[in-house]
C-alpha cells in the first residue's frame, strides 16, 4: 500500500520547470511534512499525488501500480479554502455524503453537529465547512490524505480539533498523511519526518 | 491617546431562511474596542466571529442589508457616514487581504499615486517603492505581473503614501511563508512606530503576538477579552477569559489540546454568556444574562468568574 | 447612532423576495388570461359583419372594428395568444439547442469547442432577422417555417453564456474533488453543472421570449411568416397599415400597444427571476 513518486517533473506548457526529479515514498501510517517557500510547486506536487494533475515527467505509483484514473482515488486531498471545495448550491448533508456515508462516530470526532446538515454552505463558517471537507475525504477507501494548508485559515482551537480527529483515524486505519504547512510548530507536532522542498 | 473608539457596536443582517421568510441575524453584539496612536491592536477570532465586519463597519462599507447601532468615534468626534466617506482611504486606510483589491487594468505606480494627498505624487510613490524594495520597473507593471509578495508591498505602499492615521489590516498573512509574514508584520510595526494606530485582524494568534501591543479576542460577534501581549506566556495563567485560555492552549507549541464544540451560530445565540455552553467554569449565573465587559488587571474581560 | 447606516428600509408587509415573487405571479396571471382569452373567445366575433364596419372603440367593441366589421379586441387577444404560443415553442427550442451546444462545447474537448464556437460566431455575425427570413422562406413560410426559423436562430448568445458558465464550474475545486471520489462525467454534469446553470438557463429562456415574439411579428408583418388567415399580430399590423391614412388609428394602436405590454411582461418576469435567484443569499 506504498505511495511512491518517481522522478516527477512538472511545468506549464513550455515554461520553466517548476520542479524536476522529485522522489518521494510514503509508507502506510506515516505522516510526512513538506516545507519550503511559496511558489516552489508544493501545491502542484500535492495535486499530482492526488491525481488532480498528471506529471509531465515520471510517475506516481500506488501499491506498485500507476494510480487509477477512474473510480475512488485512494489518495484524497483537503485544500486550504473549504468554500471553493464545496458546491454552494448543495445542502451540507448532500456534500457530506457525496462519496460515502460517514458514520456517527466520525462526525462526532470531527465535531460536526447534526443541525448543520440541513444548512446551506454560506450559513456556516470556514472552520465548520472544513470539518465537512475532512469528513468527506476520509472515506473507507482512502489510503493517503494530503493536507495542503488544511488548517491555515482556521483558529487554533478548530485547528487542534481537526488534527486530533485526523491523527486518530490515521492511526486506526494505517493511513498515510502528507502535511503541507508554513507553521513549523504544527509541523513538529504532527510529522514523523519533514521534507524540505527548497532543494 | 485613543484615536478611534468603538462603543457598543451591534451589526445585524436581514437574511432569508429557506423559503421567503426574513430573519435578523445579529452578527456583532455590544462590541467595544479602542485604537491608540502608535499602538497595534490585534483582533483575533475564529472565522465567522465577525471580525472582518468590524473593519467594514468602521470603514462604512457594510452591505446595504446590514443594520448598525452603536457609536464609532474618530478623534473624539462621531464617525458619521459622511465623515466615513471623506476619511476612507485617506486618514483611515484598509490593507485588504487579497491582491484582487488592486485595479487589474491600471499600472501599479499610478494606483499608488492616486492615494497621495499632497505634494508631488510621483516622487512620493518612488520614495515609498524604494523603501519597500520595489524596483523602478515595478511602477509600470500591471497587478498580474507582480508576485504575491510584491503585490502585498504595493498594497502597503498605498496605505503608506496616504498619510493614514488609522490602518486596518484584514488577514494580511495567511498562507505565507515565515519570511514574508515577518516582513509584512514588521511593516505594520513600522506604521505604528510612526504614530499610526494599527488594527490587525487575524485568526492567527501566533503572528498577532509577534508584533501587537494588545490583543482583542473575538467570540461569536463580541470581544471576550482585551489583554496586553505580555499576558500570553507559559500555561496562560495571566489570561483572563476561558476562551482565550483555550485558544492559547490549543496552539501546537503549547498543549495542542482543543476544547470540544464550536462557536454558536448567529441565529441561535445562547441567552447568557456566549461562551457558557462550552465553558468548564460555567455556573447557573452565567446563563442569566450576557456579562458586561469589565476591567481586570490592566485589561478587559467579559466573564463574571475571571480573576 | 449611525443614522444613514441604519437602513432606510421601511417595513413593508412584504420583503424583497416576496415582492419579487408577487410581481412574477401577477405577470404570469396576466399572460395566462391572454392565452385563455385567445382559446375561449367566441370565433363568431371575428366573422365578417358588414353592418359594423370601421367603428371606433366603444363599449361594445373595446378596440373598435376593422373594415370587415371584425371585433379588434377579439382579434388582438387571439393574435397575442398565438404569438405567445409561437414564442413558447421557439424559445423552448432555442434554449434546448443552447443548452446542448453550450454543454457540448465545454465538455467534449477542444475540437468540439472550436467547432461550436465557430458556429456561434457565424450565427452572431449575421443579423438573425435575416437568417430567420431565409429559413422561414426556404421552408415555405407558414406556421412550421416560422417556428423552425425562430428555433434555429435565437440560441447563439445563450449558448455562449452557458458555455462560459459550464467552463467555469467544470474547473471548480468541488468538481475536481467529485471526480476523485469516483463520480462519472454524467453524474457530475447532472448534479454539479446543471444546477449551476439552471438559473441562467431559466432567465435566458424568459428573456428569449420577447425576442422571439417580436421577431415572429416582424417576419409575419413582412408577409413571410404566418399565413394571412391566422389572427396573428403581425398580420393585423400589416393590414392596418393600409387604413391608417383614412384615420382608423385604433386598428394599429391597440394591437401594437398590447404586443408591447406582453413583451414587457415577459421581460419583467425574466428580470424579476434574476433578482430572485441571484439575491437569495443576502
Amino acid at each position: 500500500m506504498q505511495l511512491e513518486a518517481k522522478d516527477i517533473g512538472f511545468r506549464y506548457g513550455d515554461g520553466p520547470w517548476l520542479f524536476q526529479g522529485v522522489n518521494l515514498t510514503l509508507e502506510p501510517g506515516e505522516i510526512v511534512g513538506i516545507t519550503g517557500p511559496s511558489g516552489r510547486g508544493k501545491t502542484t506536487l500535492c495535486r499530482i499525488l492526488a491525481g488532480f494533475e498528471a506529471p509531465i515527467e515520471g510517475a506516481v505509483h500506488f501499491n506498485g501500480a500507476p494510480l487509477p484514473n477512474n473510480g475512488y482515488h485512494p489518495v484524497q486531498m483537503v485544500l486550504q479554502h473549504p468554500e471553493k471545495a464545496i458546491n454552494p448550491r448543495w445542502k451540507m448533508h448532500k456534500i457530506l455524503n457525496e462519496g460515502y456515508q460517514p458514520d456517527k462516530e466520525l462526525l462526532d470526532l470531527l465535531g460536526i453537529e447534526r443541525e448543520w446538515l440541513t444548512r446551506w454552505p454560506h450559513e456556516l463558517s470556514g472552520g465548520e465547512l472544513q470539518r465537512f471537507c475532512v469528513a468527506r475525504a476520509l472515506g473507507p477507501n482512502t489510503r493517503y490524505l494530503i493536507a495542503d494548508e488544511m488548517t491555515t485559515m482556521l483558529d487554533a482551537n478548530t485547528q487542534a480539533q481537526i488534527w486530533h480527529a485526523v491523527i486518530e483515524i490515521a492511526k486506526k486505519r494505517e493511513m498515510g498523511i502528507i502535511v503541507v504547512t508554513h507553521e513549523s510548530n504544527l509541523m513538529r507536532r504532527l510529522c514523523h519526518r519533514v521534507i524540505d522542498f527548497n532543494k | 491617546m485613543s484615536i478611534l473608539e468603538v462603543e457598543n457596536l451591534s451589526v445585524s443582517f436581514k437574511q432569508y431562511t429557506d423559503g421567503f421568510k426574513e430573519i435578523n441575524h445579529k452578527v456583532i453584539s455590544s462590541l467595544n474596542v479602542t485604537l491608540e496612536a502608535g499602538k497595534i491592536l490585534a483582533v483575533v477570532g475564529a472565522s465567522g466571529s465577525g471580525k472582518s465586519l468590524l473593519a467594514h463597519a468602521i470603514l462604512g462599507i457594510l452591505p446595504s442589508n446590514a443594520n448598525v447601532s452603536g457609536i464609532i468615534k474618530y478623534e473624539g468626534k462621531e464617525l458619521t457616514p459622511i465623515r466615513q466617506t471623506a476619511l476612507r482611504g485617506k486618514e483611515i486606510a484598509l490593507v485588504p487581504q487579497s491582491v484582487n483589491f488592486l485595479d487589474p487594468l491600471m499600472r501599479v505606480g499610478n494606483q499608488v499615486r492616486t492615494s497621495v494627498k499632497n505634494g508631488d505624487a510621483v516622487s512620493a510613490q518612488r520614495k515609498v517603492f524604494e523603501r519597500y524594495r520595489l524596483g523602478k520597473e515595478v511602477e509600470d507593471m500591471y497587478p498580474f505581473q507582480l508576485s504575491g509578495g510584491m503585490a502585498r508591498r504595493t498594497l502597503l505602499s498605498t496605505a503608506m503614501v496616504s498619510d493614514a492615521k488609522v490602518i486596518i489590516a484584514d488577514e494580511p498573512t495567511p498562507g505565507l511563508d515565515p519570511v514574508v509574514i515577518k516582513e509584512a508584520l514588521d511593516n505594520f510595526r513600522e506604521f505604528a512606530d510612526n504614530g499610526c494606530a494599527v488594527m490587525l485582524i487575524t485568526h492567527d494568534i501566533e503572528s498577532a503576538l509577534q508584533i501587537a501591543d494588545k490583543i482583542a479576542v473575538f467570540y461569536a460577534g463580541t470581544t471576550v477579552e482585551i489583554a496586553p501581549v505580555e499576558d500570553f506566556v507559559g500555561n496562560g495563567e495571566a489570561i483572563r477569559h476561558p476562551y482565550t485560555k483555550a485558544l492559547w492552549r490549543a496552539l501546537p507549541q503549547n498543549e495542542f489540546r482543543p476544547i470540544p464544540g464550536s462557536q454558536p451560530h448567529p441565529s441561535s445565540l445562547p441567552p447568557g454568556c456566549l461562551f457558557e455552553p462550552r465553558c468548564e467554569m460555567a455556573t447557573a449565573e452565567c446563563r442569566q444574562a450576557p456579562p458586561k465587559m469589565r476591567e481586570l488587571r490592566d485589561g478587559m474581560v467579559r466573564c463574571i468568574h475571571a480573576t | 447612532m449611525i443614522p444613514s447606516l441604519k437602513n432606510a428600509n421601511k417595513r413593508s408587509p412584504l420583503n424583497l423576495k416576496q415582492r419579487t415573487l408577487f410581481k412574477i405571479l401577477i405577470s404570469i396571471v396576466f399572460l395566462a388570461i391572454v392565452i385563455l382569452g385567445g382559446v375561449l373567445l367566441d370565433e363568431g366575433r371575428i366573422v365578417t359583419n358588414l353592418n359594423e364596419r370601421n367603428s371606433a372603440p366603444s363599449l361594445k367593441h373595446l378596440f373598435g372594428t376593422d373594415w370587415l366589421g371584425r371585433d379588434m379586441f377579439t382579434r388582438t387577444v387571439m393574435g397575442l395568444s398565438l404569438s405567445i404560443g409561437v414564442g413558447l415553442i421557439g424559445a423552448i427550442g432555442s434554449t434546448l439547442i443552447a443548452l446542448f451546444l453550450g454543454m457540448a462545447a465545454a465538455t467534449m474537448g477542444k475540437m468540439a469547442d472550436r467547432l461550436i464556437s465557430w458556429i456561434i460566431d457565424l450565427f452572431l455575425s449575421v443579423p438573425h432577422l435575416v437568417t430567420l427570413i431565409l429559413i422561414a422562406f426556404t421552408l415555405g413560410g407558414g406556421f412550421k417555417g416560422i417556428v423552425i426559423g425562430l428555433t434555429l436562430t435565437h440560441w447563439p448568445s445563450l449558448a455562449r453564456v452557458i458555455r462560459a458558465e459550464v467552463m467555469q464550474v467544470r474547473s471548480a475545486e468541488f468538481v475536481q474533488v467529485s471526480q476523485k471520489m469516483g463520480k462519472s462525467r454524467w453524474w457530475i454534469a447532472l448534479h454539479h453543472i446543471l444546477p449551476h446553470i439552471a438559473p441562467q438557463l431559466l432567465i435566458g429562456f424568459m428573456l428569449l421570449f420577447p425576442h422571439v415574439i417580436l421577431h415572429e411579428a416582424a417576419v409575419t408583418f413582412l408577409g413571410l411568416g404566418l399565413s394571412p388567415h391566422e389572427p396573428a399580430i403581425g398580420i393585423i399590423l400589416s393590414e392596418s397599415m393600409k387604413y391608417l391614412s383614412s384615420g382608423m388609428w385604433w386598428l394599429a394602436f391597440f394591437p401594437g400597444l398590447c404586443l408591447l405590454i406582453v413583451v414587457r411582461t415577459f421581460d419583467q418576469i425574466g428580470e424579476n427571476l434574476r433578482v430572485l435567484m441571484t439575491r437569495t443569499h443576502d
